[in-house]
């Protein structure tokens, strides 16, 4: 409902929503873009072809987009930490969590999802893939899975604001920053952040594990060939996790009374 | 004069406040520079020289990218524009108008009050990392330095005066924030911030060299590697600058003549 009234409130300016929505559409558009540039000059990169990294980047942007779609406005909680308009929540008969996540519920995220599943579907039909049903099943496990640990990172971030009063741009790294690392292959990156996102922040169970199964591809770190399948077991314990740092934060919170 | 020194004295300890938001920019700045630098490694390693830079260069202009990011305000913009277009929307404007300054310069002096800040506490950390992390190829001659910073004082006022047209569009639309998300998106993508511009093949890299985006980024990084000339940067800067400034001007003309001011 929350949601509906803030769909209501931007269609208002007319205009606006649509260059906000077509900007939207071409802010992740340019991003691949960029990719398409890196690859008017080079055959591989990191070891990996244009058809392969497009699988990464649909399969990241896809799960970032849903992620985002149902959670990005928790990424601007401390705004409302900060001018105490959070307040009016708490007095409200409906959880916090899910009013805070439908405030200022953006339609124009759409965008975003659209061009990761756009990018995603390109890709399935350019990749050179042995698929069997396992890899079929895996990629929609992928990526309502990655969905969830985006969305525990963004509840995280969002309690974090709560203590930290404003740290959007933290949990930006997290988020956006992650979301444009999972678009490249491992193979880029150095054994420390691969251990960082593996064992830490465990993004790389987002869609690189999966995603290289599918591919049929070494994994990073050596690890064993079963990881493939644990996403959906890590987007629980994050959840979870999330969870309890949110209703920790929330009791802890303390109005800036202004 | 002296009242646009207080100005901008103003917006630096006004961004100065906000340490915690601070501190979490650069924290945002160096983890995307590693990032975006991981993969221009990748790149180089397949295509040494690409673009004319080597790998010290690209690695450079990755983190003059993040360096000056703030200092632009690349991204969707939040800065002064975003305040100036509600004060159009509520018709607070019509008392800046009233005022005995240019509004055009008071803007300015803010505006720049705010990116001196940016540059000393979002620019200097990550690009100090980014010399830890990488070998990167920075000029040692102070001078060099010093026409580094007179290319981003140019293309600051051209990433000025490109934010205040797009402020000024709320005179006829009431509420700018489409048009701001329009220009986030050129300026971040036609300055170099994803791939330097000179990576871009053909006419379309022939285009986006000329169009006054490269002023915020790829003008400053190449006359900081010396991989530019330094006279001719400046002056397609200073031109570009000249140009707009004189649009915002005309445009703020018409719209203060054409427009009926809201609100009571």
């Amino acid at each position: 409902m929350v949601s509906a009234m803030w769909i209501r409130s931007t269609l208002a300016y007319r205009a606006s929503f649509v260059m906000t929505l077509l900007g939207n559409c071409a802010l992740t558009a340019l991003d691949f873009v960029g990719i398409l540039l890196m690859f008017s000059q080079v055959d591989r990169l990191g070891g990996y072809g244009l058809a392969e990294i497009a699988f990464l980047y649909g399969t990241a942007g896809t799960a970032f987009g849903l992620a985002d779609l149902f959670a990005g406005s928790l990424g601007r909680l401390g705004t409302r930490v900060r001018d105490g308009t959070l307040d009016a929540f708490l007095v409200r008969p409906a959880p916090v969590l899910a009013q805070v996540a439908a405030d200022r519920f953006a339609l124009r995220r759409v965008g975003r999802l659209a061009q990761g599943l756009i990018v995603l579907g390109w890709s399935v039909t350019a990749l050179d893939v042995a698929w069997t049903p396992v890899k079929v099943l895996l990629v929609p496990v992928l990526l309502v899975s990655g969905a969830g640990i985006f969305v525990a990172v963004f509840m995280a971030g969002a309690a974090f604001q709560i203590v930290a009063q404003d740290a959007a741009e933290v949990q930006n790294a997290a988020t956006f920053g992650g979301n444009t690392m999972l678009q490249y292959p491992p193979t880029v990156f150095g054994d420390g952040l691969l251990l960082g996102v593996t064992f830490v922040l465990p993004l790389a169970f987002v869609n690189w594990l999966p995603a290289l199964y599918i591919l049929g591809r070494p994994y990073p770190l050596d690890l064993p060939r079963a990881v493939a399948f644990a996403p959906p077991l890590v987007a629980a314990c994050c959840l979870a996790a999330a969870g309890l740092a949110w209703r920790a934060a929330l009791r802890a919170y303390r109005s800036t009374g202004s | 004069m002296r009242l646009y020194g207080v100005v901008a004295a103003g917006a630096f300890r006004r961004y100065a406040t906000y340490r915690r938001a601070t501190f979490a920019g650069i924290f945002t700045n160096t983890v995307f520079g590693l990032i975006i630098a991981c993969t221009y490694v990748a790149l180089w390693d397949e295509r040494p020289r690409l673009g004319g830079y080597d790998q010290a260069q690209a690695l450079t202009f990755v983190w003059v990218g993040q360096a000056l990011y703030a200092v632009m305000m690349l991204g969707i913009p939040s800065g002064f524009e975003a305040e100036l277009a509600d004060r159009i929307r509520s018709g607070d404007v019509a008392v800046d108008l009233y005022r005995p300054v240019d509004m055009q310069g008071w803007w300015l002096a803010q505006d720049f009050g705010r990116s001196v800040f940016q540059l000393l506490g979002r620019g200097v950390v990550p690009m100090a990392v980014g010399a830890l992390v990488f070998e990167l190829a920075l000029p040692t001659s102070p001078a060099r330095w010093l026409a580094f910073l007179i290319s981003v004082l140019l293309g600051l006022l051209v990433s000025f005066a490109l934010r205040y047209l797009v402020a000024l569009s709320a005179f006829w639309l009431l509420e700018a924030g489409g048009v701001a998300q329009m220009y986030g998106i050129s300026a971040t993508f036609f300055c170099g911030m994803l791939l330097p511009l000179n990576v871009f093949p053909g006419t379309f890299g022939d285009v986006a060299r000329v169009l006054p985006f490269s002023a915020l980024l790829q003008v400053p990084a190449d006359v900081l590697m010396g991989t530019g000339s330094v006279a001719g940067g400046w002056l397609f800067q200073a031109a570009w600058a000249a140009a707009l400034l004189g649009v915002g001007r005309l445009v703020q003309g018409v719209a203060t003549r054409r427009v009926v001011v809201q609100g009571g």
